[in-house]
């Protein structure tokens, strides 16, 4: 019902629009097209400048609004995030002035130079000058921004520090799953055909010796506060993405080629929930790259916790051997406590 | 055949059309006349840019309005808008379709094929273009094109849904998604033919500009219009192939076995698939190898009409011909050295990122030239606000805005927080979208007297022009914040996001202002269709006093053109206010005592 009352306010509103515009038209003609040409582009002219004016005035509220929903006004939680965040704020400030300037230009002299009889247009075709000046100007602003941004994508994009933990993550559709190469800090290798959703979700080769105390978890990835954690990123099925914006990266899973990247958490999650007086604060992992009908709901929560907490939780996790393998588990004998932690952890 | 026979009849004997009969279906169905093809590119980009709106009315409801209910919504929809909410498979339909749709067939075919066929022959001097058979192929490849484009949104599993970059794995496996089935199908034969139509249409712009203008125009004397046409059509000849050769690939992994694209893949309920040692990076090569040269085909024909248009509305020469000429050289070579900054979290080589980086920024140079040309071109003039200008000036607006956000984009280190954020899509729907949506529309204000012998109604047009304009702003300009925030492109629903529901009563007002602004350019199309019957006749063959050789031409100019000889060229495009005349057509011999120019 509201559908077609809607409609057919709209279509009202269009027939009066379009009567009051073709009247004008009928006026225009009676009164001297040149006249009333004049007269509207006058009125045009006006609105140039309500238009900058209000524009800017629209510029403020939104910022006012919206500023504080941003990550930069809550910081970066990331070593990495906190030069992205710096750069951003170079780089706002250089176009922001670009952007001021000119648009006040080009609306000032839309209004200045509308068309007046006292006045001719001024025939100026070129002048080498001028060209060379707004050549030269932007040249050198964004060397310094390619300078900037290189040094920081190259820190980015770098080999991380030797005390890095290493985390493997794993996107399907539509979650994300983390391997953690176990006591002998290596991964065991694995084989995309070995793959078996239930008992072996990354397709590791057991026979492998390094695979045997693998850990395999979902959805929720332990980080050290302050250590450097290395990703090794892959993909199941199509490309997905690891996007972290609280630490101001991301990077693509792709199935077939493994991709990297690293971070230094800052905060614990425990700390943001005070530093954002939001306590349901968390760091989540946003699948960022289209894939698939559930794309909207991949995903994934990093825990960033201190040391003590990192080694309690590592503790209670079971390699997955074992659970692919119940029989081969030493502590399914001593039976009580090991199987309620392995039901805790479904 | 006929048409060419007269066509070809040339200079000396007249044309009007004696040598035969128009019929009905040669007229307007298969018609050779570069006029006609272009209206007919025109009016079918205007169906789809109606279609692509719509759709985005349809997704922008869910995402201002997650949890409400539309029944209305079921009885169109029907099984895709289950109990009156867009389901994802839909949401993600039309997401896809609408960018296919507006970047393809309204923003390259309905921007570059109207005008590059409607303005070439009539701004270089020339009776029609260099093959008009193939000119009509063109347009009937498109058409078809469009067809089948339109087809696949009516199959069982519902067009493709991977997102309009239609990377695989995902638009390889109709096991990954429903989408990629007999919709991806579809969507592949359309975009191959829609390539051919591009082909044959750029072949023939560029044949055109270089062999048949008329004499005494240089190609230094040609309007800045023409040379954006045919920058556009070199931009396209030379890279719509690749991606012809990168969705020929496609096909041959979906159907045939192939591993161009795929490696190392299981696919929940299906299982581990055979495919080893494809890339799927290298279809994104492919496929940003035509998709950023494309950016460009959308924003050149933008660029040349906005010069053009500014420099008539203001009485004054383009300011730095040479120079706008250049940029748009450089912009059209640095577009083929650009393609992998989409490309900076794929995983790519570190070093090579930081090429494209500064490949990428380079770009601001030449495309910093032409803002601040435009403006010294607005400087001192005497100008009319014609809605063609308004539109014009909208578009350097727009163009300012979202080219200095290619500065934070293309800058990789800001680009590993922002890739596939709203700031990109508020990014390229500002300088790509919205922006050559502003030409267009100037495009169509400023030549609709030549089309039609008919004016559009101003009033009309100044009230679309300030609520697209205002409007464009309000729902584009908030999105930067989102994208701040790190709230990815391409949700369905953000209502499960601690880090992104905070945007919802945001989200509801860029709903809001996107449907008002899309029924405003409804109003537009009442004014576009109402003014070819009823408008206000036009009865000056030269109503904007422009320079420009369309405006020698009768009010309704046969095929051919000219009923005479064409005219020859004396001097450049650009004499406004010289020697304290308004203008000096292109026509006009150079007299003994003028002033030196161009």
């Amino acid at each position: 019902m509201s559908l077609y009352l809607s409609i057919a306010i709209i279509a009202l509103i269009f027939a009066v629009i379009f009567q009051i515009a073709k009247a004008s038209e009928y006026v225009s003609i009676l009164k001297g097209e040149e006249a009333s040409r004049k007269q509207s582009n006058k009125i045009n002219g006006y609105l140039m400048i309500v238009f900058l004016v209000l524009g800017f005035v629209g510029v403020y509220v939104c910022n006012e609004h919206l500023y504080g929903k941003t990550l930069l006004a809550q910081g970066a939680s990331s070593v990495q995030g906190e030069r992205v965040d710096q750069m951003l704020w170079i780089t706002l400030i250089i176009t922001g002035i670009v952007f001021v300037i000119t648009q006040i230009l080009l609306f000032v002299f839309a209004y200045k130079y509308q068309e007046s009889d006292n006045r001719k247009a001024f025939f100026f075709a070129h002048s080498t000058k001028l060209e060379l000046i707004w050549t030269a100007i932007p040249a050198i602003t964004l060397t310094v921004l390619v300078i900037f941004g290189l040094r920081n994508w190259f820190f980015f994009t770098g080999e991380p520090p030797k005390n890095a933990m290493v985390v493997e993550v794993t996107g399907k559709q539509f979650g994300w799953i983390f391997r953690y190469p176990g006591h002998d800090g290596i991964f065991g290798k694995k084989y995309y055909k070995n793959i078996d959703p239930a008992t072996n979700s990354v397709g590791i080769i057991w026979d492998d010796k390094y695979a045997q105390d693998d850990i395999l978890t979902e959805q929720t990835m332990y980080v050290v506060k302050g250590q450097p954690v290395k990703l090794i990123i892959g993909s199941r099925d199509v490309v997905h993405d690891v996007g972290m914006p609280h630490f101001r990266l991301k990077m693509d899973a792709v199935p077939g080629i493994p991709t990297t990247m690293w971070f230094t958490p800052k905060y614990t999650t425990k700390e943001m929930r005070e530093k954002t007086g939001n306590p349901n604060f968390t760091y989540e992992i946003s699948c960022d790259q289209m894939c698939g009908n559930g794309h909207y709901s991949m995903k994934g929560v990093i825990e960033v916790v201190d040391q003590e907490e990192y080694d309690l939780w590592l503790a209670k996790q079971k390699p997955q051997y074992y659970t692919a393998f119940p029989d081969k588990d030493p502590a399914a004998k001593t039976a009580v406590v090991a199987d309620s932690t392995a039901t805790a952890k479904k | 055949m006929s048409h060419e026979a007269v066509l070809h009849g040339h200079d000396s004997h007249g044309h009007d059309d004696h040598g035969h009969h128009d019929t009905f279906l040669s007229k307007y169905v298969f018609s050779m006349d570069h006029k006609m093809i272009a209206k007919q590119f025109l009016i079918t980009g205007m169906v789809w840019a109606v279609l692509g709106g719509l759709m985005s009315v349809l997704f922008r409801l869910q995402l201002g309005y997650p949890e409400a209910s539309f029944p209305w919504l079921e009885s169109i929809l029907g099984k895709w808008a289950k109990g009156g909410q867009i389901t994802p498979e839909a949401y993600y339909a039309l997401v896809t379709t609408h960018g296919t749709v507006l970047v393809f067939f309204v923003l390259t075919a309905g921007l570059s094929g109207t005008f590059s066929n409607f303005l070439i022959p009539l701004q270089i001097g020339a009776r029609d273009m260099a093959s008009p058979f193939m000119n009509m192929l063109s347009y009937w490849f498109f058409f078809t094109a469009s067809v089948i484009m339109l087809a696949s949104m009516f199959v069982e599993t519902g067009p493709f849904s991977g997102g309009w970059t239609a990377y695989p794995p995902l638009s390889a496996l109709g096991d990954a998604s429903p989408g990629s089935k007999t919709g991806m199908d579809l969507w592949i034969t359309s975009m191959g033919l829609f390539v051919v139509s591009s082909l044959l249409g750029g072949l023939n712009y560029i044949a055109t500009i270089l062999n048949m203008r008329t004499k005494g125009m240089s190609m230094t004397r040609l309007p800045l219009t023409i040379w954006a046409f045919f920058f556009t059509a070199v931009l396209g000849v030379l890279s719509f192939p690749v991606l012809l050769s990168g969705v020929i690939l496609l096909i041959f992994d979906r159907n045939f076995g192939t591993s161009f694209y795929l490696s190392d893949i299981f696919v929940n309920g299906v299982g581990a698939l055979s495919n080893e040692g494809g890339s799927a990076i290298l279809y994104q090569h492919l496929f940003w190898f035509l998709g950023h040269p494309e950016v460009y085909i959308i924003l050149l024909p933008a660029m040349g009409m906005v010069s053009e248009i500014m420099s008539v509305n203001s009485r004054k020469p383009i300011f730095g011909y040479m120079a706008m000429l250049g940029s748009m050289f450089a912009i059209a070579a640095l577009a083929f050295l650009v393609w992998a900054h989409h490309m900076f979290v794929t995983g790519l080589n570190p070093f090579l990122g930081s090429i494209f980086v500064l490949l990428t920024l380079l770009i601001a140079v030449p495309s910093a030239i032409k803002v601040f040309n435009w403006l010294t071109t607005l400087w001192r003039g005497n100008i009319r606000f014609t809605p063609a200008m308004l539109f014009a000036i909208g578009f350097v607006s727009l163009f300012i805005s979202g080219g200095l956000t290619g500065i934070w984009l293309g800058n990789a280190a800001l680009d590993i927080h922002l890739h596939d954020t709203y700031f990109v899509i508020a990014h390229f729907h500002i300088v790509m979208g919205v922006a050559s949506m502003f030409g267009m529309f100037a495009g169509v204000y400023h030549w609709f007297p030549k089309m039609y012998g008919r004016y559009m109604n101003n009033s009309i047009a100044y009230i679309h022009f300030w609520v697209t304009m205002a409007g464009a702003y309000m729902i584009f300009w908030p999105m930067h914040y989102e994208g701040l925030a790190g709230m990815p492109r391409r949700y369905f629903d953000y209502s499960i996001w601690e880090s992104f529901k905070q945007f919802a009563e945001l989200n509801r007002f860029i709903s809001i202002v996107a449907m008002i602004v899309f029924a405003t350019q409804l109003l537009f199309l009442i004014n576009f269709f109402y003014s070819i019957f009823k408008g206000r006749k036009v009865t000056t063959t030269n109503p904007w006093s422009a320079n420009t050789l369309e405006w020698t031409t009768p009010i309704n100019p046969g095929h051919g053109n000219w009923p005479g000889e064409i005219p020859e060229v004396h001097r450049w495009a650009y004499d406004y206010g010289k020697d304290g005349q308004d203008f000096i057509t292109q026509t006009t011999p150079v007299g003994a005592d003028e002033s030196h120019s161009h």
